[in-house]
């Protein structure tokens, strides 16, 4: 009686251990930012250095804040994307040059377009660090006060654009 | 003894004797098999092992992939985004490999501090970052904030 | 309009598989034939609505009708018209829209091909069916829906994935489908023997034509995607021992130690609770090789888009389903009756020891497999198996189960003598012998496993030509050679094909990676390539560097390869290698990258002898269990069987 219940102890165990992996997925990585306010920061504009932009600057309505840099190619699958949101859905995209020197930045913009309203340059990765940065391209979602409400790893694709990233913009325009 | 215990008898010790050295066989191959992961931050706080092969994974510092002229020896560095290690590899990389892109590479570390690679992986897509790539540089992160607390 | 007359089709679908499972299991318990009956109808219903659905996410594609979000994810304006078709399953929604599909159909055939057998039992059969139906359509109109509405809709979409832009891996996907959804036939047939309560033998002889067709369709799909990524991956290799072609090669092992054990349980009545068993951990394997495939849990190469909610979703339903099968076998195996007594030499020892040997090899996969799940959850650091693991446990459990396949085919049920059967296998022997002695003369380097491998390749070969000739010299005339004869013969052919083309290609292939300027001439294998020149190509959606390579043999130009580095519209790399393909060896040149003069390449050349015979292997496995799965004795009716007991009709 008792070796007829082997199978599905073992079938217990083997769903155990599958239940424990669920979860544990790279493009959900839980970002400490979320829910709490974006780290300060003071830096000029890629495209005129005489602008210096803060959180304070920037804030005011919700925004996207773009990670993106010349030599990441998966930037070029996103670009069209948000540039299309831009143009169609009145998105506000704010880039962040990362770890890029000016000069190639502003030419991979002229070649591929420009969508952002605002770009904040930053070629050492210092203000990267502080938002905790791990590879371009990554975007957040920070509301009219400053706040993150969302962190995204990877390129951006249409479905994480509707399902997520929209929503969060619309909900939190004031 | 009938013939029903005697084929029973025979059944169960043909089972037994199958599942023992398979489980033996399993438990060695596996130990010599298994490949631990770690991250430039580990390696540089002496945590991966000495003439052993693990594997190596983070993002390939920008800038930093360069070849050897006249040979297929290629050189990079992987990067936690906090601390950094030179890698070495002999022969192709795989088309996915890119400066700013995850990578994992199993090989040794020399005793020069640079890790010999036997093998680049890079990911098919590459919209997501390896599991183990993302919580290495959550890792390397915390430990950093962790220092600079301290100082 | 369209992609909601889609959705609606999707759910009325959902509707009748609910229907379909409810519906006839009560009516079988309660033993109402009306209700019964209604299993047919709703699996006819389903499959109707399927077809439609699957019809329309076609036609978006067709019409390139952005507005689908799938549909602009997976294809663009440039995509040529033939990619079109298969872009529907290129990626996680529409594939899945293709899995439904393939089980439908599978019970459409089988509510077609069951007329013979008692209603009662298929009305049970078909209800499993549609419990598993249920399964994928809900996950499908629930977490997956491929025809959600992009709104805006979008000028241009994104591209298909340029790995899929291949004919191996446009038809790879619906032929593992084919074989993974296959074993749920099996799977319903013995979850129906285990609700009738009386289990016979009668179940597993209406089962194994559907066995055989699933693991042949298996099979092939396996082998598409070995030679798929032999061919695209640019690497050379043909397989990896990664995650997600574990997943489905363990319901492969699985499926293989089921064909035979149906055999025994068929034709003695032995080993009933075991053939259950593996008839249920082989759809259980399939359905664990879909999570693992779309949940993310495990690195891989090559994988869906992880998604936790989804694999939370295959998870719950394998415990369902899994779950709930081998708590009905806890219950129910413990009455079942034991066959006849099996001899210590016998054809039922012999496939004992098979089944024994596969489905070791199937748990060592496995464990290999969810070791970095285990270690990861105990906290002992991220881990990776390598697959010099997987090497030598399969290595060590397949070596003894090549030698006894010859054995088997010619040993008697119930008990015979080795003296008896070696009489007809002494030939092969020798032949084994002197064939390996003769490699191992003219290709000295050749190491000790090879030569034993080529031995064992040749000894299953000519040991089952021995079977086939017993059968002609000593059978009656019209009774030599059956389907089932037949199909088992090809098919362990093909495992022998499939011993030597590995054992040759593993220890004789040369591998080069090399530097080369256009000019350059590198002497592989006792050939010559030369590197001509590089040129830029366009295709439809990529630009590519195509080289030109001149391999030769003492001065003879034998063949002009081009291989191509690729570079498509969405920014993805691919290497496209050029391949030299023989019966007894491959050449393969691809282009690594370009080097920093810019005129240089990295290029790998490799000789690969005898590589075909691994795929060549493979399609014979195919072939055979195809064969077989046409043999007239199982598809006999069995009526009157059912109504009277066995033993009074006999007597009668």
């Amino acid at each position: 009686m008792l070796r007829a219940l082997i199978p599905l102890a073992v079938f217990a165990l083997i769903g155990l251990v599958l239940w424990s992996g669920i979860g544990k997925d790279p493009s959900i990585l839980p970002s400490t930012l979320i829910g709490s306010p974006a780290p300060e920061f003071s830096a000029p504009d890629l495209r005129d250095p005489s602008r210096i932009h803060s959180k304070a600057s920037l804030g005011g309505a919700p925004y996207l804040l773009n990670v993106f840099a010349s030599w990441c190619p998966s930037c070029r699958v996103e670009h069209p994307i948000l540039d299309r949101y831009v143009r169609e859905r009145g998105l506000r995209l704010v880039g962040l040059n990362w770890k890029d020197d000016a000069e190639s930045g502003l030419a991979w913009l002229k070649q591929f377009g420009d969508p952002y309203s605002e770009i904040i340059y930053d070629p050492n990765g210092r203000i990267g660090i502080d938002f905790g940065v791990t590879a371009a391209p990554e975007s957040f979602v920070i509301d009219a006060d400053g706040t993150v409400l969302y962190k995204h790893i990877g390129v951006l694709t249409v479905e994480d654009m509707e399902t997520k990233v929209m929503p969060l913009l619309q909900g939190a325009t004031p | 003894m009938n013939p029903i215990r005697k084929r029973r008898l025979i059944l169960v010790g043909l089972l037994l004797l199958g599942i023992g050295s398979a489980t033996a066989l399993a438990l060695t191959a596996l130990s010599d098999n298994v490949n631990h992961f770690y991250s430039p931050s580990d390696v540089l706080a002496g945590k991966a092992p000495q003439a052993r092969n693990f594997r190596l994974g983070g993002v390939v510092l920008e800038g930093s992939s360069k070849r050897d002229g006249g040979t297929l020896l290629a050189k990079f560095t992987v990067t936690d985004r906090f601390k950094e290690l030179p890698v070495q590899y002999e022969g192709i990389l795989p088309d996915l490999f890119k400066e700013g892109q995850s990578v994992i590479a199993t090989g040794q570390l020399g005793s020069d501090g640079v890790f010999v690679a036997t093998e680049v992986l890079a990911k098919h897509d590459e919209n997501y970052m390896p599991a183990e790539v993302a919580e290495a540089i959550a890792k390397g992160k915390e430990q950093a904030q962790a220092q600079s607390n301290y100082q | 309009m369209l992609p909601e007359l889609g959705q609606i089709a999707l759910i009325l679908a959902l509707l009748l598989a609910v229907f379909q499972a409810m519906v006839p299991l009560v009516g079988a318990h309660l033993n109402r034939e009306p209700l019964m009956q209604l299993a047919r109808p709703a699996a006819y219903g389903q499959f109707a609505f399927l077809v439609f659905a699957y019809a329309i996410l076609t036609e978006g594609f067709i019409a390139q009708d952005f507005s689908i979000a799938y549909v602009a994810q997976n294809s663009n304006l440039a995509l040529p018209m033939h990619y079109r078709f298969s872009a529907v399953w290129g990626a996680h929604e529409g594939s899945l829209l293709l899995w439904v599909l393939m089980l439908s159909g599978w019970t459409v055939a089988l509510a077609l091909f069951s007329k013979a057998l008692p209603l009662r039992f298929v009305a049970r059969a078909l209800g499993t069916m549609g419990i598993i139906s249920i399964g994928f359509l809900s996950f499908t109109a629930f977490t997956s829906n491929p025809f959600e509405r992009h709104v805006p809709a979008l000028s241009d979409g994104n591209d298909l994935n340029p790995l899929l832009q291949d004919f191996g891996l446009i038809v790879h996907p619906p032929m593992l489908y084919m074989g993974y959804v296959g074993f749920a036939v099996a799977f319903a047939f013995a979850i129906a023997a285990l609700l009738d309560g009386h289990i016979d033998r009668q179940w597993v002889r209406w089962s194994r034509p559907w066995t055989n067709l699933a693991w042949g369709f298996l099979t092939l799909g396996i082998g598409l995607g070995s030679w798929w990524a032999y061919y695209e991956l640019g690497w050379g290799g043909w397989w990896f021992w990664d995650p997600v072609e574990n997943a489905s090669f363990m319901p492969w092992l699985a499926g293989a130690a089921l064909i035979h054990s149906q055999a025994v349980t068929e034709k003695r009545g032995t080993f009933g609770a075991w053939t259950l068993l593996l008839a249920i951990s082989a759809f259980s394997l399939s359905l664990l090789g879909a999570f693992l495939v779309r949940s993310g849990v495990l690195t891989s190469v090559h994988s869906f888009a992880s998604d936790p909610e989804r694999g939370m979703f295959i998870l719950v339903f394998l415990v369902i389903v899994t779950g709930g099968a081998l708590t009905l076998y806890a219950i129910r195996a413990p009455r079942l009756v034991g066959g006849p007594p099996v001899g210590l030499y016998s054809r039922e020892s012999l496939l004992l020891a098979n089944n024994i040997l596969l489905t070791v090899a199937c748990a060592m996969v496995l464990i290999g497999t969810l070791y970095p799940l285990v270690a990861d959850a105990l906290g002992w650091g991220k881990v990776s198996v390598g697959p010099p693991y997987f090497g030598l446990m399969f290595f060590v459990l397949m070596a003894p189960l090549v030698w006894l396949i010859p054995l088997g085919a010619l040993t008697r049920w119930q008990g015979d003598s080795i003296g008896n059967v070696w009489v007809w296998l002494r030939t092969a022997a020798a032949l084994a012998a002197v064939i390996a002695a003769i490699a191992w003369v003219a290709q000295r380097e050749l190491p000790i496993k090879a030569v034993l491998g080529i031995a064992a390749g040749i000894w299953v070969i000519f040991g089952t030509f021995a079977f086939l000739w017993r059968r002609w010299t000593t059978a009656a005339r019209g009774q030599r050679l059956t389907a089932e004869m037949l199909g088992m013969s090809l098919a362990h052919v093909g495992v022998g094909m499939f011993v030597i083309g590995v054992m040759v290609t593993e220890s004789l292939n040369v591998e080069r990676d090399v530097r080369m300027a256009p000019g350059d001439t590198v002497e592989v294998a006792g050939y010559q390539v030369r590197f001509v020149k590089s040129y830029h190509e366009e295709g439809p959606n990529f630009v590519a560097d195509e080289g030109v390579f001149e391999i030769s043999r003492n001065g003879v130009v034998l063949s002009e390869q081009h291989p191509q580095k690729r570079q498509y519209l969405r920014g993805q790399v691919m290497t496209e290698a050029a391949i030299d393909a023989g019966f007894f060896a491959d050449f393969y040149i691809a282009m690594g990258e370009p080097l920093e003069d810019g005129q240089a390449w990295a290029v790998r050349l490799y000789y690969k002898p005898m590589i075909r015979w691994v795929w060549l292997g493979a399609l014979l496995m195919m072939f055979g269990a195809f064969v077989a799965a046409t043999e007239r004795r199982l598809r006999q009716t069995v009526r009157e069987e059912v109504r009277v007991p066995a033993h009074s009709a006999v007597a009668s």
